[in-house]
């Protein structure tokens, strides 16, 4: 099955992660569709961006709160995780008020190193040209 | 060309199921291969045989259903948000105690692995949702 295709795919988290379903089944479709050894990015922007914010806390609206599997991306073989940084800024937020995600650099004796990365709105629509599949959540 | 196609909302309430549907006829009319149809969030409430819609509107679940039998389109439900949804097949409400199913025919539940070898596989997947 699919045996020695890599295809660039792209994973878009564009929506919050309560209110909606998309947020967490499209975690769902990331961390299942790691085990197919694909050429992986994974990018946060428009209400998207607000996946990632530290302290999340649902416990007054009754819904598991799941934010907590974004920090798995690392363990999940997921190198390149992008958030727009005017996403970010279009919603008086910046990179302190995201939580810290970091994987083991297997180049660089297992450090613990930052996963998410800031880019610009231009980068970000450079790299989605670049893919062969988007998937946007 | 080889496509694959990702329904990403129920039937009616969005356009979404109706515009893969045409689409889906549409590319194999002009000799195209419809590689696998998959069903995600509440996309997979295309998939239960116990909806009722009018009569004189069409019926989503009968025309991918029939879809599947001249066509042999492969319908994909996902496992997880179909359990979420109440869709099951006789397996799967077996395996968690329920006392009926309701999955339409030419309809199949799976995982999620499903979505990744059509988009792999297949030279375009076309997302169908808002």
């Amino acid at each position: 099955m699919a045996e020695g295709i890599k295809k660039k795919l792209l994973y878009v988290n564009r929506k919050a992660p309560y209110g909606t379903i998309y947020a967490l089944e499209g975690l769902e479709v990331v961390l299942v569709g790691a085990a197919f050894e694909q050429d992986v990015s994974v990018a946060f922007l428009d209400d998207g961006v607000f996946q990632l914010l530290d302290g999340q806390d649902t416990a007054d609206i009754g819904v598991k709160n799941f934010s907590r599997a974004y920090k798995a991306l690392g363990d999940f073989e997921v190198r390149k995780v992008y958030v727009e940084r005017e996403s970010l800024a279009e919603r008086g937020l910046d990179s302190a008020d995201l939580m810290q995600i970091t994987y083991e650099d297997e180049n660089d004796d297992g450090a613990e190193k930052p996963l998410v990365r800031l880019i610009d709105r231009r980068e970000l629509a450079h790299i989605m040209s670049e893919q062969d599949v988007i998937l946007s959540f | 060309m080889r496509f694959g196609i990702l329904v990403n909302e129920g039937p009616y309430t969005h356009q979404a199921s109706d515009t893969a549907y045409r689409f889906a006829v549409a590319a194999i009319e002009s000799g195209h291969e419809v590689f696998r149809v998959f069903f995600y969030h509440d996309g997979v409430n295309n998939g239960t045989r116990l909806s009722v819609p009018p009569r004189d509107d069409r019926n989503m679940q009968m025309l991918w259903s029939d879809l599947a039998a001249k066509q042999g389109v492969d319908l994909v439900i996902c496992v997880a948000a179909a359990q979420r949804r109440g869709i099951l097949d006789a397996n799967e409400a077996k395996r968690h105690g329920k006392d009926g199913d309701n999955i339409a025919p030419g309809f199949r539940i799976s995982g999620l692995g499903q979505l990744m070898e059509a988009a792999i596989e297949a030279d375009r997947l076309v997302t169908f949702g808002d």
